[in-house]
């Protein structure tokens, strides 16, 4: 397949979409702030089964006669699993226990199958650690891109995953999806993802300036992106392929997991076209900065 | 030029030929087994035992597939599950509390495949089923009974040194002192300084002596600080090894996590109530009085005692002191080089301590060993089955029964107490009586068993399903570039089982999701290549120098977008708990082999297909 599409034509409109799909991310963090899961909240988690379809308003009321106020029951995954999550500022680690002792006295066919119960210090700590860990995978990034290309491809591609992270971030916030451990592990594999895209355009970009003399910037980045768009395609295609497997296929638990990598996968392939051109371009890059020969190659030669 | 050496194929020939061998072991079922073992755990299973279960297998008719001596363990392998319930209830009959039985599966991986350290992946709880705690040990709490303590020697101390102490206070993580006379104040100084050392030579205390003021202030030093720490999670880590033992779980992990947590992993426990009250329970220890002869029976109990000559003695019904208030116990020696005990008490054990000898002294004082135990009684149930039930009770055993020479306070020691390994063993119960520092749940998970089965079928469809899919695009989008590719992208799956066999990696259910999302990704290296090929092809390049090309042209920028997701993955490696290690290890391990395989190994495969033959089209 060969593509001419004239990507840099729209780079205003995908600046404005980026920009404002960014503002109403951040803001809904800033106002909603995220439904976060309990391996981040802290609490109790207590999933069973039952032979039938389960009878969601008889579990509550026997959730509230012994005692509970604030607590959820949802069906999970079939109507006749449920899953009760308790949320509880003191820690008491016998929650789960108890919950599930009422359950079986009421119906004896009630079967366990998990319980979770996560101390509220835990859940603070997992979630520092979680920020923590995406600023130090994107500053080592950083670090690799910029001793591998060239600061302004490291600013590139930061923004672009910035922009990914945050626009995820932002949709978990804005429809209260559960946020969770999963989640956070599938943010960190798109921050993989998005830059393995990010660095096959801007290797291009690169090799591309160093080619070829006498051409306007815009349109080297232009030919660029549409020599790698059926790579970029074709890849993001196989991806979704097994991501959409996972999500139909491989159960509950990491629904929310495929889901946020489909996201990720789906705008990480958005930026990789536009955030990295558009903010090369913006950093006005130059012949100049690719002039720098690099040992490229050198220690590569003997390859297949 | 095309052409690619021979020793790339060996090499690959090679590899995959491991990765083949080391995930073989994964394709043999695992068997229903039992385990079994002594119920002391000081005592490890022998050949006696062996005989013993194998003779009550024969007689009750159960077939079983092997048995064996497998490190403490006697280990039985079957052919069903009904096989392993019926060895199970027959063992426990016979044998009752005498033994532990567990029930758990083996691998049936054959023996030369053993013999070169292979075997099947091992499964994370969210797979396998079981419980996971995280208890983290309260440090503070230890350290405050520790500064309670010192308190009181150094008044004490001070005391008997008739130097006048103006106040003396215990203020958040300091102890301040102020003296009236300059003279009193340096003797307490020098004192306290003479003190100032811990076992490994390290200062144990931050002094800030104030001379204007005839102020002393005194914390404890950072060191002494993580000798504390450590100290007393080892201690609990110790406890919590021999509780769990009690539970029979066949590959228990009870690990020190950070620098004052422990996890506790038992795979394929079910009741976690009872588990939990197992490692949460504390054996306790009770400092009494012996009772006079002439007492009342109302106000003394008899123990049982092994080295009375009638086997037991009578204690007061009082209790002085209980095991909680001790904060150590170490064995040592007195001066004239016989084994003696060294016990230090909290502030409020010591006060009950002085209390009850003072006026007592040349009486004996026992030290009483309580432990909650459970007992399995054969009955028979309403239609006149044997059932096994289970009773809990509390035990109660004298350990130490000596003189008392003066009154005590928060430190004393116990002498005459046998053989310097005598000595140890009694400390060892003296601290194992209470936790060195309590502790408390803080994370617990708790995986049923169908849950664990849905999500390896769960998973292992979801493998197949995205692997089915990308290569029916390849192979309708490349065609014989596509096959290679495909070729390459199964070598893939069977490395990454391989390796992660051969590791003892963990597969967790976000592992699996990671070897599903390596699966589409790992095509990608593919694709680069065959889009520069298609591309050089294009330029005008013959199709023997075009594939040379895009080989070569690929692989820099194959290398840097895999270095950055290796990246991504180490960070989540570190931050990462459990299951979400899991997937961090499948994903880097997938991003190491889908380079190889994608890389090296489809260059074998085009280059057989093409290599030698005069072609002038390409269909990329």
């Amino acid at each position: 397949m060969n593509f001419n599409i004239p990507f840099m034509r729209f780079r205003i409109m995908a600046s404005i979409l980026s920009l404002s799909l960014l503002v109403i991310s951040v803001a809904s963090l800033g106002l909603r702030g995220l439904n976060f899961g309990l391996d981040f909240s802290g609490g109790t988690l207590i999933e069973v089964s039952y032979e039938e379809a389960a009878d969601l308003s008889k579990v509550r009321d026997l959730m509230t006669n012994n005692g509970f106020d604030d607590f959820q029951v949802v069906n999970f995954g079939s109507n006749s699993d449920v899953l009760i999550k308790v949320a509880d500022k003191d820690g008491n680690s016998q929650l789960g226990d108890i919950i599930f002792n009422f359950l079986q006295e009421a119906d004896s066919k009630t079967e366990l199958k998990r319980i979770e119960f996560v101390g509220p210090q835990i859940g603070s700590e997992l979630r520092d650690q979680g920020g923590l860990g995406m600023l130090v995978a994107l500053g080592m990034i950083l670090l690799y891109v910029a001793f591998r290309f060239q600061y302004k491809f490291a600013l590139g591609a930061v923004a672009a995953l910035a922009h990914d992270v945050l626009i995820i971030l932002g949709l978990f916030s804005i429809f209260a999806w559960d946020f969770d451990l999963t989640v956070l592990a599938a943010l960190l594999a798109v921050i993989g993802y998005s830059l393995n895209d990010t660095i096959v355009v801007s290797d291009r970009i690169r090799e591309n300036f160093r080619g070829e003399r006498g051409f306007e910037p815009e349109e080297i980045v232009n030919r660029s992106l549409n020599q790698t768009l059926s790579r970029t395609l074709i890849t993001s295609f196989t991806t979704l392929l097994v991501l959409f497997a996972l999500f139909f296929f491989g159960g509950e638990m990491i629904r929310g997991f495929s889901q946020a990598l489909i996201i990720g996968v789906l705008v990480g392939t958005y930026s990789s076209i536009y955030v990295v051109a558009n903010m090369l371009l913006a950093l006005s890059i130059t012949q100049e900065d690719m002039a720098i020969p690099e040992p490229e190659g050198v220690e590569f030669d003997d390859m297949p | 030029m095309n052409r690619f050496s021979f020793w790339k194929y060996g090499l690959i020939l090679f590899v995959l030929g491991i990765g083949i061998i080391y995930s073989l072991p994964n394709l043999y079922p695992s068997k229903p087994a039992i385990q079994v073992a002594y119920t002391d755990s000081g005592k490890s299973a022998d050949q006696s035992l062996l005989n013993q279960v194998n003779e009550i297998l024969n007689s009750n008719q159960i077939l079983s597939e092997s048995t064996g001596l497998k490190e403490n363990n006697i280990v039985a392998k079957f052919n069903s599950f009904e096989d392993q319930l019926a060895a199970k209830a027959a063992l426990q009959k016979n044998l009752l509390d005498e033994v532990i039985v567990a029930l758990n599966l083996e691998p049936s991986t054959p023996q030369w495949l053993r013999d070169i350290g292979a075997g099947p992946l091992k499964l994370g709880l969210d797979l396998s089923g079981g419980v996971h705690f995280l208890l983290e040990v309260d440090i503070e709490n230890a350290l405050d009974n520790r500064l309670e303590s010192l308190l009181n020697e150094y008044r004490k101390k001070f005391r008997d040194k008739r130097i006048n102490v103006e106040s003396s206070k215990k203020d958040d993580q300091d102890i301040v002192f102020s003296f009236i006379s300059d003279e009193d104040y340096s003797k307490a100084l020098k004192i306290i300084s003479e003190d100032n050392v811990t076992a490994t030579g390290a200062l144990l205390y931050d002094l800030k002596p104030n001379a204007i003021r005839n102020l002393v202030q005194l914390a404890f030093s950072k060191e002494a600080i993580k000798e504390l720490r450590d100290y007393a999670v080892g201690q609990n880590l110790m406890t919590l090894r021999n509780r769990v033992n009690e539970l029979g779980v066949s590959e228990p992990i009870v690990q020190r996590q950070g620098s004052s947590r422990i996890v506790v992993e038992l795979p394929g426990v079910q009741d976690t109530t009872a588990a939990k009250k197992i490692i949460g329970k504390t054996a306790n220890l009770e400092f009494r009085l012996e009772a006079s002869s002439t007492a009342s029976r109302l106000r003394k109990e008899e123990f049982w005692f092994q080295d009375e000559r009638n086997g037991s003695a009578d204690l007061e019904k009082n209790i002085i002191v209980s095991g909680d208030r001790v904060t150590n116990a170490i064995s040592g020696f007195d001066e004239s080089g016989f084994a003696q005990v060294n016990i230090t008490l909290d502030m409020q054990g010591g006060r009950a301590m002085q209390k009850a000898t003072n006026g007592n002294i040349g009486r004996r004082l026992g030290v009483l060993f309580v432990e909650q135990k459970n007992k399995s009684v054969l009955s028979l149930d309403e239609n006149g089955n044997e059932v096994i039930k289970q009773s809990s009770y509390i035990e109660k055993k004298i350990i130490s029964l000596a003189t008392v020479q003066a009154v005590l306070g928060t430190a004393f020691r116990i002498t005459g107490v046998g053989s310097p390994q005598e000595a140890s063993e009694l400390a060892l119960l003296l601290r194992a009586g209470a936790l060195a520092a309590p502790m408390k749940f803080v994370e617990e998970r708790t995986v049923g068993p169908s849950l664990g089965k849905e999500n390896i079928e769960l998973g292992i469809q979801s493998i197949i399903i995205g692997l089915l899919s990308v290569v029916a695009f390849m192979l309708f989008y490349y065609r014989w570039f596509g096959l290679a590719a495909n070729f390459a992208l199964l070598a893939n799956v069977v490395l990454i089982t391989g390796f992660m066999s051969l590791l003892g990696a963990t597969l967790t259910l976000p592992g699996i999701a990671g070897i599903v999302l390596t699966i589409g990704m790992a095509v990608d290296a593919n694709v680069l290549i065959f889009s520069r090929i298609r591309e050089e092809f294009k330029a005008g390049l013959d199709p023997q120098s075009a594939i040379n090309e895009g080989f070569s042209r690929a692989f820099v920028t194959i290398f840097d977008a895999n270095v950055t997701t290796l990246i991504a993955s180490l960070v989540l490696y570190t931050i990462g708990t459990g299951p979400i290690k899991g997937f961090a290890i499948t994903l880097s391990i997938g991003i190491l082999t889908s380079m190889f395989t994608a890389i090296l190994g489809t260059r074998a495969i085009v280059n057989l297909m093409y290599g030698n033959k005069n072609i002038q089209e390409l269909r990329v």
